[in-house]
């Protein structure tokens, strides 16, 4: 007999797509760069790159520190970590403390997504689970007008979303739409920059890194409300362009809404679930007692994604 | 091989590939020197009245190992029964292996020839290892009777060309065929299932002919039985249950041949895929060692390399190049290591991809998680394993590298085993009260 060569075995199939979860976190990221570099590093300088890598940085480092502690394989590679630390800082103003970044990052990666069993498991978007315990406990920290405050540029440093709280409409006339698309606004640092998230949203939905269902619902909810509530009392409630364009409105809908695990699957609960979130963000900002709904209304839709997933199709030759 | 497309938007389709233009005919391998069959009979069901080694057997020779009627081979060359072994098979099947060396001149077996009628008896007797591995157990239960037969001109895998090859080039034969399964069977109903291009010059075959979808999974027996009675089959029955039986090309090309010559076809057709994904056909005798094909072939293995019998999604590697051909053996991949995919223990992300790909519509991002805690009888009463067609398409995509597929045919054959304890239990227990 020939020599016998020894041979791998094992199960079907035996072709991969080649997808990786790295790769995925890795196009997210890059994704989200236009509208951090042009929108925040550029706009707000040195404390904006400190806080970006501050935040990327600890919460990597949160991740390690927990998976030596659960005596799990070190998952940093993956890119979640980063990508949670990123998004983070995303929607922090460029002067938050240190402090500030530290402990949230703990919040997202230990609280918001390790307690659950890690990536895939967790309920809540890390990000704004971690947002809102800080909004919550240090109200002060997210006033983007007092946090600014020392920002002089040429165009209206208030923040656009507390000027229609205080002001109604009236105190609004004088933002356009094309300033906030360009990233002439306040507000955090990787969230004023309209159309670098646009184009990051259009690519992850192009390339399916998204659910781009989940994205366009959500801002086809925050359009309709809007509308609805405008054409109602006009002197009250802005206009839906000014909702999408402003606050964490677009950040939400490509980056917060979409985070996997604390989203459906399914056709029909994507939709539901983004228009939702639309839904909540307008009414939070409407009649609620918050500047901006966007991170509550996505912890509301992550509460309600189990049960959206009682809605699927007939699996095939299903006996009922 | 074939990767993630940019585009991420939509379900991706991969499309089945017709055969290359420069394939026309198979390169036909020698007669080998030992030739292995695997019979359909645990090692300890083995009568040695009826077989033993030292046995002096001729090409095409019934050999039978037990009374029951399925447990034998056909000699696929002339000389002696130099081993008989017991050979376990995957999930849990038993097989004996008679390995028959060749020895002096080949010398045929007239036993078929001299009772070469198309009936159910001589089919039942003779032609159930034919190359393409026809069955026709179905037509002897009369509870059960059927009334359509499904001759599938489509390879359920990817990459597998040799349906394809015997439908294009074998017309004849498959006609042939048609014929004789009308007289074996009774049934005059016959649809023969083809790829869409392929869909011409079938006017006179006997059969009425429906075409598929050229995307994978459609050649998966189950969706084309579902597409010819033109609704969903439901989990719970199979092909008997309807009234439906199911043949290869292949297989009726042969059951053609067999008619036509008198004599027992032993050449099964099989699509070789290189480790550069190049595609060619060999015709083998059944039985030859695997090792052997490449050694004519001049493919070289290498330490760690996987060989894979079947197609890339629904196949299975083996241990050893001294497997031998067997009547279902479409296609032989060879892959190297660097080739060689990886399973990873990380947990479902919930991407959804899956989701999206699986035919059977099954909530895999919620069954996975069941699936990966054991718990089999929840994932089956709220998770719908029971519908999965097996057709690989959940892993090929899964992010996380997950072993689902893995995870689903594990979890059905435990739950097919509970399912037989219980049974078993039950008679037992019926057992001990008419003792009583
Ligand atoms: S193998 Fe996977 S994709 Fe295919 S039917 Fe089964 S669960 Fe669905
Ligand atoms: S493809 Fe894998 S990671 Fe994605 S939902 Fe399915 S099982 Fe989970």
């Amino acid at each position: 007999m020939n020599s016998q060569k020894k041979l791998i075995v094992s199960h079907a199939p035996f072709l991969h797509n080649g997808s990786k979860i790295s790769e995925r976190h890795l196009h997210i990221i890059y994704a989200a760069l236009p509208a951090i570099l042009l929108g925040g590093l550029f706009r707000f300088g040195i404390p904006a790159i400190g806080v970006v890598c501050l935040s990327v940085s600890t919460a990597m480092l949160w991740e390690l520190i927990m998976n030596r502690a659960m005596q799990r394989p070190v998952s940093i590679g993956d890119g979640n970590a980063a990508l949670i630390g990123l998004l983070f800082a995303m929607l922090l103003p460029a002067t938050a403390p240190w402090w500030l970044v530290i402990t949230g990052t703990f919040v997202a990666i230990v609280i918001g997504k390790q307690i659950f069993g890690g990536i895939g498991g967790n309920a809540f978007n890390p990000v704004a689970l971690s947002i809102a315990i800080l909004m919550v406990s240090w109200k002060d920290f997210f006033d983007f007008n007092a946090m600014l405050v020392n920002y002089d540029p040429d165009f209206i440093m208030a923040y656009p979303l507390a000027a229609l709280k205080n002001f109604g409409v009236s105190g609004i006339e004088k933002y356009s739409i094309g300033d906030f698309l360009v990233g002439r606004q306040s507000g955090g640092i990787g969230a004023t920059f309209g159309i670098g998230l646009i184009l990051g949203g259009a690519y992850l939905m192009i390339r399916g890194f998204i659910r781009w269902e989940i994205s366009l619902a959500y801002l086809a909810g925050v359009f309709v409300t809007a509308q609805l509530f405008n054409l109602i009392d006009p002197v009250h409630y802005a206009d839906p362009f000014f909702h999408i364009f402003t606050g964490y409105t677009l950040i939400g809908a490509f980056f917060l809404a979409t985070e996997d695990s604390s989203s459906p699957v399914n056709f029909i609960p994507m939709l539901i679930y983004g228009a939702a979130g639309g839904l909540m963000t307008v009414l939070i900002r409407n009649i609620g007692a918050y500047i901006d709904g966007t991170v509550l209304a996505i912890l509301v839709i992550n509460l309600i994604h189990p049960l959206l997933d009682k809605i699927r199709p007939k699996a095939m030759g299903k006996v009922v | 091989m074939i990767k993630r497309s940019f585009f991420g938007f939509t379900t991706p389709r991969i499309q089945y590939l017709p055969i290359p233009g420069n394939v026309t005919a198979p390169a036909v391998s020698k007669q080998p020197e030992n030739a292995t069959l695997l019979v359909p009979c645990p090692a300890g069901d083995v009568d040695n009245q009826l077989a033993k080694k030292g046995d002096r057997v001729k090409t095409g020779q019934k050999i039978s190992l037990a009374a029951a009627p399925g447990a034998y081979g056909i000699a696929s060359l002339s000389g002696t029964l130099s081993s008989i072994d017991r050979f376990p098979g995957e999930a849990g099947q038993e097989y004996t292996a008679v390995t028959i060396t060749a020895t002096g001149e080949e010398a045929l077996d007239d036993a078929f020839s001299s009772k070469c009628e198309p009936t159910l008896e001589t089919a039942t007797a003779f032609l159930g290892c034919l190359p393409g591995a026809p069955s026709f157990e179905a037509f002897t239960d009369p509870e059960k009777p059927i009334h359509t037969i499904i001759v599938s001109g489509m390879d359920a895998d990817l990459l597998v060309m040799s349906a394809q090859y015997t439908l294009s080039f074998r017309l004849e034969e498959i006609k042939a065929g048609i014929a004789n399964l009308k007289a074996i069977t009774g049934v005059e109903n016959i649809v023969l299932a083809t790829a869409p291009d392929a869909l011409h010059g079938f006017g006179e075959i006997g059969a009425s002919v429906v075409a598929m979808e050229a995307a994978y999974p459609a050649g998966l027996p189950r969706l084309i039985v579902q597409k010819v009675l033109g609704e969903e089959i439901p989990n719970d029955k199979g092909f008997q249950d309807l009234g439906v039986s199911f043949f290869t090309a292949e297989a009726v090309a042969s059951i053609g041949r067999a008619f036509a010559d008198k004599q027992l076809p032993l050449e099964k057709i099989i699509t070789f895929i290189d480790k550069e994904g190049n595609r060619s056909l060999v015709s083998a005798r059944i039985g030859t060692p695997i090792a052997d094909i490449f050694k004519q072939h001049d493919i070289r293995l290498k330490e760690k390399d996987r060989i894979i019998l079947g197609g890339p999604m629904t196949g299975h590697s083996i241990f050893s190049a001294q497997y031998p051909v067997q009547p279902n053996t479409d296609a032989i991949l060879l892959q190297d290591r660097e080739d060689v995919s990886l399973t990873s223990d990380y947990p479902c992300i919930n991407c959804g991809d899956c989701v999206r790909m699986c035919p059977a519509r099954i909530q895999i991002n919620l069954l996975v998680r069941f699936l990966e805690a054991g718990l089999y009888e929840e994932a089956a009463e709220a998770y719908d394993l029971d519908a999965c067609l097996e057709c690989g398409l959940c892993s090929y995509v899964c992010v996380s590298k997950i072993p689902i597929f893995q995870y689903i045919k594990l979890a059905k054959h435990e739950l097919e085993r509970m399912a037989m304890e219980e049974v078993a239990a039950e008679e037992t227990a019926i057992e001990e009260t008419t003792d009583e």
